[in-house]
This record gives structure tokens, C-alpha cells and sequence, in this order.
């Protein structure tokens, strides 16, 4: 084969795509569509929670086209990190959607699930045996760290989708998967470049960021020769320059000319990029070194707690004036009120027109708002408690009397009632270390199945 | 001048949840390479404006085919983590439109 292409409807499945877009891809006669559902950018909740933070409807209505349009042309449709964290509840959830879609279209295909929730027994083994390291500036994991996780994943290279295409998948659903995987393992199964290929799935994986003007939810197509790729936007009102797509090869990674990947490094340092066409660009010269051990990187969070928050907002100018003095006022005085009880709680008023965004790092330091956002945010080890410290840090600052105050009624106003919202648990990121295998598909089962057999 | 009259692109952006990555693209090849010349965009100075040792910024290279700076930080703060307040790292680009730039 000479070229091979592929199409990438969206950045995230369900941040969606203009059909037209789609459909102009699908013109192009596409190899196999490709998307990735994922991102640790969200935070650590999704994760931990195991829900995705993609919407379910948005994410149907995205599938329900790719998969038509794949089973259509009998081209692979594979997507990566499924459920946006890519967990087993993430993957069960978003197959969930496939099965429903096959069922109301009446299609049939060959399905697969790559599973990458990792067992933290398996981690432990793993690091009694020194196959961990931190990945900068994470620490090293400890056996007590470990044994706080919620949910561990581990980050799949191309290898188990491969595989995946080996046993005849049509429809591949990873668990959480490196972004470009999902893009280049066709491409990779069918011998094309590695180097070329990943750095075109590091392109893909955002569909049309990388063109512009940039957007999230417009569709990409790539084009994948001997010695070359080449990316094109597929809605005429974008273009891809040298610039916009060179731009995005830094996007969210640290070192531009290195970038680390499952079982290797891509090599950018002579990589070129060419304006092939006005809306097209070719590149060049990116070389994938194989690492000496293959590493999978690993994602896990810990449960620290239950937040609720209570959202307000201040317009009285003494007040404002005065606003560092009043919430160290109120923090004191809830101190002072559960100091018996020996409440263990985090308290946190978040200023916005002030320094709600940077906090410490704001370099504006005279405050020149005339009303301020004030979020009032307590997370305890039980909802309970959080509850009870939000409650009475907000009725404590509406009635606070500060000096000079004229306004004598209340120093807050709620824009809603209730004043006060649970957001529940709350996780933090405690895993993101290496860890080193033998076989890069040991950790990820690929369960095959037909449409329609799923738990069946 | 300030950076803010030199680049097209100033951003910032978590690279995983545990470091801010800040591109600075420049509007041509010539202003990005006076700038990167000139040794005004160090790791001092991202140090300075976000009151980290120096050793926390993890990386200043420049990017010639992107015409384009790229540090990366530690972040103060984990993504997500309690107290810190961008969860995305997309909003902590702004202390450097203000930096005077001699060409």
C-alpha cells in the first residue's frame, strides 16, 4: 500500500464534528476512523469517580455516525481511552453506548475491549521487584501510597490494538491508551514508519486544534506515505499551516524535540515541515528509538475527601476593601467554633476580581473590582463535615461586622438557593510512575466479541 | 517592548497533571530568533514570575520550526489537587505579556 489515511472526526468523542466535515472525510476514501475519548486534563475526579466527563448523548451522537459510516465502508473504527479516563467502569460505559447504537442501527461487527484498569495487587508485585520509577516530578511510590489508590490505569501503546486488528476486530475499544496509539496502530500493523505514524497520531489526536482557525470539534484527516505524512483540515473554512501544525506538535508536552511514548522516544530534532498545499502540510523526518525497556505509564488517584461549596458574591466597597482582613476573620472564628470538636477540615475562599485564578502568583496586587466571586470551599474526610464547615463559614461572612461597615443587613449575595452544593468526593493524583514490562499487551486483556454478546 | 507586541501565541497548558508547560510563538522567524538570542525568556526568569526555584523550571528550549518558546514548570500545585484552582493550567500565561523585551 502506498498511502494509507485516516480519518479523525473530533479531538474528544462527544466534543463533536459538522457532518459535512465527516462526510468530506469519508470522500477521501479513509483506511479506518480513529478517535481518541480521553485526557487526564479533566482532573483526578473522573478518574477516581469512574465516570466519564464527556457527556453521554454527545458521545452517542458522535459514535452513531463514525459507526455507521465504519461498518458502511467495512473500515476498523478504534477508540482510545474510552469513558474519558480509560478505568473499567470508563470502558464498560462507553461499550455500553456501542452496544446500543449496534442495536438500534442493526449493525454487526467484531468487537473488541482492551481493558487497562491495572490491579493494585499487580503494582505491588511489580514493585517489590523494581519495575517502577516516578516519572518527574512525581516521587517514588510507596507500598502505603499504593495501598490509598482508588483506581489505577496504565497509559497502552499501539501493541494491543494491533493485536486487537490481528484477531479481526472491526470496532476496537480501548481502555486508557496514548493518545496517537489509536491513530497510527493500523498504520504500524500494516508496516508504516512507527516515527511518522505516532507523530501523525500526535497530530490526529486533537483533530482540528492543530489547523486554523483551530477548533475541538471539526474533523482531520491524515495521510500516511513511505517516507512522509500530511495533514489536511476537512472544512474549508480551515487550513493547516507549517506554523499551526508545528505549534501543536508542543501542545501539553514538555520538550518539544523529544517526546516520550509507550516503548519509545519520538525524535522531532529533524523533522521538517513542508506547506504542501495552501490547506495541506507535509512532514517529514520524524524518527521513532526504541527504548531498551518498554514502559507503560501509570495514572492513579487517592480519595482525600468530600467537598461542598457555597458561591456568593460581594458589591459593597468597605467590604471589598477589606476582603484578606474579613476571610481571616472567618476562618479564625470557625476555628474557634469547632475547635472542640476537633473538626479536621480544609478551608478555602477563592476571590475571583481579585486573585481567584493565580492566588499567590496574581501580579496584580491592588484589587480594583468593584464586586467580587467568592467560592467558599470546605473538604473534610466526611460529607458531613464539609457540609457543616461551608455552612458555617458562609453565614459567618454574610454577618461579619467588619470595620467601618454601613450595609448592616448582610455582607454576601447568593445567586442561588440553596446557597451551598455538595460536589462529593474529592481524589488527587497520587500515581503517575513507569512501570516496566516484558510484553507491552501484559497488561491490557483484549476481550473479542460479537456485537449484540456483550455480557451475553 | 513587551513580549505581548512580539508573539502571536502566548499559553499555558498542563503537561500531565503535575507540570505547566508555556508556549510563547513568536509572529515570524526573525523576532523569534532575536528573542531567543537576546537570553530574556530563561529559566530565571519563569522563576521569578512564578516564584519557583529555579531548579522547578524543568525546561526553556526553543522551537525554530514553530518559531516558538516552550518552558515547562512544576506546577505549584497538582492539577486537581486542594487549593489549586486551574485545573487545565490554561489560565497562568499572563505574567508574561508584561516582560520587557530589548530589541
Amino acid at each position: 500500500m502506498s498511502e494509507l489515511r485516516v480519518l479523525a472526526p473530533t479531538a474528544i468523542l462527544g466534543y463533536g464534528f459538522p457532518i459535512q466535515s465527516f462526510e468530506a472525510g469519508l470522500r477521501r476514501d479513509p483506511h479506518v476512523i480513529a478517535v481518541d475519548a480521553g485526557s487526564s486534563d479533566p482532573g483526578p475526579f473522573y478518574l477516581g469517580a469512574g465516570v466519564s466527563f464527556t457527556d453521554r448523548n454527545a458521545v452517542k451522537r458522535d459514535l452513531e455516525l463514525m459507526l455507521t459510516a465504519a461498518r458502511k465502508r467495512k473500515i476498523p473504527l478504534i477508540i482510545g481511552s474510552a469513558g474519558g479516563s480509560g478505568g473499567e467502569p470508563h470502558l464498560k460505559w462507553n461499550v455500553e453506548i456501542v452496544e446500543e447504537i449496534a442495536k438500534e442501527k442493526n449493525l454487526t461487527f467484531k468487537m473488541a475491549m482492551i481493558h487497562a484498569e491495572v490491579s493494585p495487587k499487580l503494582v505491588l508485585d511489580k514493585l517489590a521487584s523494581g519495575k517502577i520509577s516516578p516519572l518527574s516530578p512525581a516521587e517514588d511510590l510507596t507500598e502505603e501510597e499504593l495501598a490509598k489508590s482508588e483506581r489505577i490505569v496504565g497509559q497502552m501503546g499501539m501493541e494491543p490494538i494491533i493485536r486487537a486488528l490481528e484477531m479481526g476486530a472491526e470496532v476496537i475499544v480501548a481502555g486508557r491508551a496514548y493518545d496517537p496509539a489509536v491513530f497510527a496502530a493500523l498504520a504500524v500493523y500494516r508496516g508504516f514508519h512507527r516515527g511518522l505514524a505516532t507523530h501523525l497520531g500526535k497530530i490526529l489526536e486533537c483533530a482540528s486544534i492543530a489547523a486554523t482557525p483551530g477548533s475541538g470539534s471539526d474533523c482531520m484527516m491524515g495521510y500516511l506515505g513511505e517516507n512522509y505524512f500530511q495533514v489536511e483540515p476537512l472544512n474549508p473554512l480551515r487550513k493547516c499551516t507549517t506554523m499551526s501544525v508545528a505549534a501543536h506538535t508542543l501542545y501539553e508536552k514538555s520538550n518539544p524535540y523529544l517526546l516520550p511514548s509507550p516503548g519509545g522516544v519520538l525524535d522531532l530534532s529533524e523533522t521538517q515541515f513542508h506547506q504542501q498545499s495552501p490547506r495541506a502540510v507535509r512532514v517529514t523526518g520524524s524518527k521513532f528509538i526504541e527504548d531498551a525497556n518498554y514502559t507503560i505509564k501509570l495514572e492513579g488517584v487517592k480519595k482525600i475527601g468530600y467537598r461542598t461549596v457555597a458561591i456568593a458574591g460581594a458589591r459593597d466597597p468597605i467590604m471589598i476593601g477589606q476582603i484578606d482582613e474579613i476571610i481571616d476573620s472567618v476562618r479564625e472564628r470557625v476555628a474557634d467554633n469547632f475547635g472542640e470538636k476537633k473538626l479536621e477540615y480544609f478551608l478555602d475562599f477563592k476571590v475571583y476580581g481579585k486573585n481567584g485564578v493565580m492566588a499567590d502568583l496574581e501580579p496584580v496586587v491592588e484589587t480594583k473590582s468593584h464586586e467580587l466571586g467568592i467560592i467558599i470551599e470546605a473538604v473534610a474526610h466526611d460529607q458531613a463535615t464539609a457540609d457543616t464547615i461551608c455552612s458555617f463559614a458562609r453565614s459567618t461572612m454574610l454577618h461579619w461586622g467588619y470595620e467601618g461597615r454601613i450595609s448592616t443587613a448582610g455582607n454576601l449575595a447568593f445567586p442561588y438557593t440553596p446557597s451551598d452544593f455538595r460536589a462529593g468526593p474529592v481524589y488527587a493524583f497520587n500515581i503517575y510512575h513507569l512501570l516496566e514490562v516484558s510484553d507491552p499487551c501484559e497488561l491490557f486483556p483484549i476481550e473479542l466479541c460479537q456485537s449484540g454478546e456483550v455480557g451475553a | 517592548m513587551k513580549l505581548r507586541d512580539v508573539a502571536a501565541v502566548i499559553r499555558s497548558k498542563n503537561s500531565g497533571p503535575f507540570e505547566l508547560t508555556f508556549d510563547i510563538i513568536f509572529k515570524d522567524g526573525d523576532l523569534f530568533q532575536r528573542v531567543y538570542e537576546a537570553g530574556v525568556i530563561t529559566q530565571e526568569l519563569f522563576a521569578k514570575l512564578y516564584n519557583l526555584p529555579v531548579e522547578n523550571v524543568t525546561a526553556v528550549i526553543g522551537f525554530s520550526p514553530a518559531n516558538a518558546i516552550k518552558a515547562t514548570l512544576v506546577r505549584p500545585i497538582p492539577s486537581g489537587a486542594l487549593g489549586e484552582r486551574d485545573v487545565y493550567g490554561a489560565q497562568q500565561h499572563v505574567p508574561l505579556f508584561d516582560v520587557e523585551i530589548q530589541l
